[in-house]
């Protein structure tokens, strides 16, 4: 997973990748020349007693360290901009993977795990690639340039490099095996303690309201312990593999001075070949310990690499070629939202959210949606967008099944004003433009009339250019949502939907935001869900929603008479009158 | 660790983000001394092995020039050698397990500490910021410290011991070369200071970059709907695309400024061999040295200049450390809610907050809920006050609603009262006792509450009705959850009250969570009741039904009921018309309907289309049809 992610991410960086290795290579070969400069010295200087071709020998070994160094600095650059290359595509990817997913995929990996995945996991990856491009491209070609050398200088020597590599090879191994899965599980707590530190600032209001700190530390503590004992193991198993590694390096140079010894007792084997073949085999040992330090955060990379794959893979939503033919014309005067037997069912659950609805909402007219709590009213107006797809049956606008229409095409047509209001950090102005990016200042202004939200606006110091923080905190839930509903009606739609949009406003602005609507919407096809009465009175058709089903539809005065539900629902709003 | 915090703020120079990171190793004090013990170990085994080596190979050259083999000894001297490297290996290998402990508890305690911030932070800290900005700090920032911490730690030490201990060798073995050996000092230090100048500031810059990339990636993920919705996803993309660019800019020159230490280093490291080579040789031609010497001596030199060369390298990892320990710092250091007037004694209660907050509490245990606000005024910004000289008070077991246009200030009302602000000027009092002279939990234990946005945490159902009384017992909580109407649909999941509930309350409607959040409420038992919007988003039926119980509940309890719909307060015995952060009106249902001001525009409003006053809607559509049918409604 992790050799074919960076292999593909690295391939529109061939030259570069290219040029790294040749680098690597000459700055590799400059350092393992150094050794048999030195050899040179010691067998044609010394034991000579040449001077002239010590100095000689000398000028040679610095002006290779001049390349070595030249070389190492460029690779270095060009390693830093591919790999951060990477790490800039990865996360761009990510990112707008995030946006093109169904919801309830973001839903299922959940912000948190998706934060986590979009910049520690994708630093994993950067890091890897850094140290892919300077330890191992140079550790085999150390390596193995420190095996052939050490060869040349005596090949009987050198079985006992053939011995070490295998047992070195083997203690990487067994190691990396034990820490992948305890790398893949802690990658995993991270996002476990950034979950909960994100619910904890979500509901500072309420945990503190209800002193509920201590419990909330005692939340944290366990994932914080499950983290700590996690990172505790791994760490435990890195610091074994060093040493071993050194163990076994170690003996085979003392190894090396014993058989060597005996060899130049024999008169088999110059002195200054022992010399070199000791910093052949440090050599060696460095360029083990080099592929060890990448090994060791491989497999923290391996674990990040199928976290970003996982996000990569999830299939994104099924988004229409927008070169469908006639799928993008918007046709005014056409026959609006039409339900034809949708049911809809969350993917394994037993019951299905609706069964069988079917109702026609023809432009111009009102259609409002009222029933109990969870009765499944939000999910109507998430299924028109298609936030969520039908289970089966069809939703149809303006006479195309929408399942045909390419999905920005669809939304383009739709303005909707979800039950949660959210609002992004920047300005109002930038906020409301999200609906209509063209939008003038004054076109703004209208919208915020419209919506009963120019008052207050007005009211704040800087106007549109007042800056939102997060969510909008620091407006009131009102505030909120009537910001949301001018962002809706900014653009020239042919369906709005209204997701209990009305819900946090008192009534006398709603009833003025909905006299003001009036002309907003006109000829458009509404969609509201609602919960008060008077909202949904004027309505040109009223369904009734229960557990699910379409359980009575028609106009107040209809279901006031047909319907025993819905003159319990009126009752229940009007006792005061009863009273009065 | 963040007593000291105040003073501190922001989070200061990197050096001293570091030395307070040393300074937060106290509690490790033992591993520490026990690592670095190992590490001298090591360090004196791993310098003088080499020694032993050159001595043996020195046995060989002495034959090699004439004298008598001493294969005994060459045996021996090998054997030694080879015992201090298994030695050296065992302390190496217990050095990095007490280092990875150390390390991992400081990561630990500083994720403990970021936590318990989050809870004495003033909600306002909040407002003003993004949560992923917060949680990068949390997150990246402090995984960055461990992690690096665990890399560093271990190797800074060897190196340095390495260091000292090869440069004493050397010394030992030969001045002359120990000097030309030593020369390759200042130029890393050079080196070092000089990369480390410049990329200082992309560090500072990449970890502010990630910062601003983890915030977008958690809003949008938040609002992914709305952003579908308006398919603003190009445009969010582009948002995103400046962030990220800047990360890569930052994140690039810092890499390659900390990429660069490890050749510079080579180059000094090597520049350092070439001398040693040279002048040994010629020392060696002089008589001076032995070959053995010369041998020890370059294997030396590269234990003496590679450790440098790491410090170098280190330099830069150690910076990206300082760099996000700052971060973590800057939080820790935020100022916090104002100090509570400290008290020993007198909690005795099963949720007591581990130094949370102060323990003050009302004088009595069985507080009977009489609230006064007394000309209180306060704003969230100086130049636009939200309310001014406000009084009013509530009679125990009353029931007050506060009404009045959106954003007129009654949330702030109720969050003046828990104390998430504090009061301008003016005073609220429970039962005659200042609240701002209480501990802030021990005030807060007073209030059930249920606000505006329900709070679910990912958990089940059962333990997210708990919440309000830890410990409550099974049929406690049905109880509260069947008067709340949570039982209801929870029979309808195949869990019941098992079912684990997430990402704010998935799979519940919004409705639900509403109700659970009162279930939640009821079962605290506390003797005030706030209810903000607690069941705007649950039918009328239903709330018919929970109000009923409700009454019940508010008997003998203090309420404040925030609320639009007018149906929710109608029966209460106080109600608040707030305009502008001013109460305009008060009075009962019937004297304020009776008075024909604001309230009851308001109420007309509200119950105009139920008793036939169509004509007075201006909605469109439902003009011509008046209905009769209403009047046989009602």
């Amino acid at each position: 997973m992790l050799a074919s992610l960076l292999f593909q991410r690295l391939a529109p960086y061939k030259a570069h990748v290219l040029a790294i290795v040749l680098l690597q290579l000459v700055q590799t070969a400059a350092a393992l020349l150094l050794p048999t400069f030195n050899a040179k010295i010691v067998d044609d200087g010394l034991v000579a007693g040449n001077s002239e071709v010590i100095l000689r020998l000398g000028a040679w070994m610095l002006l290779l360290t001049v390349i070595q160094v030249l070389a190492a600095v460029l690779a270095g650059y060009l390693g830093a901009v591919v790999a951060m290359r990477v790490g800039r595509g990865l996360r761009q990817e990510l990112f707008d993977k995030i946006h093109s997913m169904p919801g309830q995929d973001v839903v299922a990996f959940g912000p948190a795990s998706l934060v986590v995945r979009t910049t520690n996991d994708v630093l994993q990856l950067q890091n890897i690639t850094v140290l892919v491009f300077s330890m191992l491209v140079a550790a085999p070609v150390m390596g193995i340039g420190g095996v052939i050398l050490a060869v040349e200088q005596d090949v009987a020597l050198s079985w006992i490099v053939f011995a070490i590599v295998p047992v070195l090879l083997l203690i990487m191994l067994v190691i990396v095996r034990k820490l992948v899965p305890l790398y893949r599980e802690g990658q995993g707590l991270v996002d476990r303690i950034n979950g909960v530190l994100r619910e904890q600032i979500l509901g500072t209001a309420v945990i503190r309201a209800f002193v509920r700190q201590s419990f909330e530390m005692k939340r944290f503590e366990a994932a914080n312990d499950a983290l700590t004992k996690n990172n505790l193991r791994s760490a435990r198993i890195v610091a074994a593999m060093l040493p071993l590694v050194m163990t076994v390096v170690n003996l085979s140079s003392a190894g090396v001075v014993w058989l060597g010894g005996l060899r130049i007792i024999a008169g088999e084997m110059q002195l200054g070949a022992l010399t070199a073949f000791i910093a052949y085999i440090m050599q060696i040992l460095l360029a083990i310990m080099m592929a060890m330090y990448v090994l060791s955060t491989a497999p923290r990379a391996a674990v990040s690499a199928e976290r970003v794959t996982e996000v990569l893979n999830t299939d994104s939503e099924r988004v229409l070629s927008a070169a469908t033919p006639d799928g993008v014309a918007v046709r005014p005067s056409a026959e609006g939202v039409r339900f034809d037997n949708v049911v809809f069912a969350y993917p394994g659950a037993e019951t299905p959210v609706l069964e069988s609805i079917t109702f026609h909402a023809p432009p111009g007219t009102t259609t409002a949606v009222i029933g109990s709590t969870g009765s499944g009213k939000s999910t109507i107006v998430s299924l028109v967008p298609r936030l969520l797809d039908v289970s089966s049956g069809t939703i149809s606008l303006d006479g195309r099944d929408i399942a045909a229409v390419p999905l920005d095409a669809l939304r383009n047509q739709l303005g909707v004003v979800p039950q949660e209001s959210w609002l992004f950090r920047g300005t109002i102005a930038e906020n409301l433009r999200i609906s209509l990016p063209s939008a003038t200042d004054s076109q703004l202004w209208h919208v915020l009339e419209a919506a009963q939200a120019a008052d207050f606006v007005r009211e704040l110091p800087r106007g549109l250019e007042t800056t939102l923080s997060q969510g909008g905190a620091g407006l009131s839930g009102g505030q909120r949502q009537r910001l949301c509903i001018a962002r809706a009606i900014l653009r020239p739609a042919s369906v709005y939907l209204f997701d209990d949009s009305f819900s946090a406003l008192d009534t006398v602005t709603e009833a003025k935001l909905r006299a003001a609507l009036e002309p907003e919407l006109r000829g458009a096809t509404v969609i509201i869900v609602a919960q008060r009465i008077n909202t949904v009175v004027s309505a040109d058709q009223i369904l009734l929603i229960d557990e699910g089903r379409l359980v009575a539809k028609g106009t107040h005065d209809e279901l006031l008479k047909s319907s025993g539900t819905y003159r319990e629902i009126v009752a229940s709003q009007l006792e005061t009158e009863e009273a009065a | 660790m963040s007593g000291e915090g105040e003073q501190l703020s922001p989070a200061g120079t990197p050096s001293r983000s570091l030395l307070r990171l040393v300074g937060l190793m106290k509690p490790a004090r033992a591993v520490m001394a026990a690592a670095i013990l190992c590490i001298c170990g090591f360090v004196a085994l791993n310098v003088s092995a080499p020694k032993v080596l050159g001595d043996a190979t020195d046995v060989v050259a002495a034959a090699v020039f004439g004298a008598r083999f001493d294969p005994g000894r060459f045996v021996f001297l090998l054997l030694v050698a080879a015992c201090m490297y298994c030695v050296t290996s065992l302390l190496s290998w217990a050095q990095g397990r007490l280092n990875a402990l150390a390390v991992q508890r400081l990561a630990y305690d500083l994720r403990e500490a970021v936590e318990a911030k989050l809870h004495r932070l003033p909600v306002a800290y909040y407002d003003g910021r993004s949560r992923g900005e917060v949680l990068s700090r949390a997150t990246n920032d402090l995984e960055n410290v461990s992690q690096t911490l665990n890399q560093l730690l271990s190797q800074l030490l060897t190196s340095t011991l390495m260091v000292i201990g090869a440069l004493g060798m050397m010394l030992l073995l030969s001045p002359l070369l120990a000097v030309v050996s030593l020369m390759a000092v200042p130029l890393s230090a050079l080196a070092s200071i000089v990369v480390t100048r410049r990329s200082q500031k992309y560090f500072v810059r990449q970890w502010e970059a990630t910062g601003d990339v983890n915030s977008l990636v958690e809003e949008t993920a938040t609002g992914h709907e709305t952003i579908k919705l308006f398919n603003a996803q190009s445009a969010m993309a582009v948002r995103f695309a400046d962030h990220n660019e800047g990360l890569y800019a930052a994140s690039s020159k810092a890499q390659f400024a900390s990429g660069l230490m490890a050749p510079l280093m080579g180059f000094v490291s090597n520049a350092s061999y070439v001398g040693v080579a040279i002048v040994g040789a010629l020392q060696f031609l002089a008589g001076a040295m032995s070959i053995g010497g010369i041998q020890a001596f370059i294997q030396f030199n590269r234990l003496f200049s590679q450790p440098l060369g790491q410090i170098g390298g280190m330099a830069q990892v150690l910076q990206s450390c300082a760099v996000s320990a700052g971060r973590v710092f800057e939080l820790l250091d935020a100022a916090e809610l104002t100090a509570e007037p400290a008290e020993p004694g007198g909690v005795g209660r099963a949720d007591a907050g581990r130094g949370v907050d102060g323990p003050l509490g009302l004088p009595s245990d069985s507080p009977t809920g009489r609230v006064a606000f007394e000309h209180i005024s306060f704003s969230y910004r100086p130049d636009a006050p939200l309310i001014e000289d406000l009084s009013f008070h509530v009679e125990p077991g009353q029931t007050v609603a506060i009404v009045g246009h959106t954003g007129a200030g009654k949330t702030t009302l109720v969050s003046l009262l828990m104390r998430f602000h504090e009061l301008g000027s003016g005073r609220i009092t429970i039962d005659g006792v200042d609240i701002a002279g209480m501990g802030r939990d021990a005030l807060r234990r007073n209030f059930g509450v249920v606000l505006q946005d329900p709070w679910i945490f990912s958990g089940t159902i059962r333990e997210n009705i708990e919440y309000g009384l830890p410990g409550a017992s099974e049929s406690e909580i049905v109880a509260a959850a069947e008067a709340s109407h949570v039982g209801h649909f929870v029979r309808s999941l195949p869990n019941g009250y098992s079912t684990m509930l997430s990402n704010g309350g998935e799979p519940l409607s919004q409705g639900q969570r509403q109700l659970l959040c009162i279930a939640r409420a009821r079962l605290s038992g506390r003797p005030i009741l706030i209810l903000d919007e607690a069941t705007s988003s649950v039918d009328t039926r239903t709330e018919v039904l929970i109000r009923q119980a409700m009454h019940r509940l508010r008997s003998n309890k203090t309420s404040f009921v925030i609320a639009h719909r007018l149906s929710t307060i109608r029966d209460a015995d106080l109600i608040l018309v707030m305009d502008h952060g001013r109460i305009v009106e008060h009075g009962t249902h019937r004297s304020l309907l009776e008075r024909g001001g604001y309230y009851a525009r308001l109420h007309e409003a509200q119950f105009a289309a139920g008793v036939g006053e169509l004509a007075a809607m201006p909605v469109r559509s439902a003009k011509h049809r008046a209905g009769q049918g209403e009047m046989e409604a009602s």
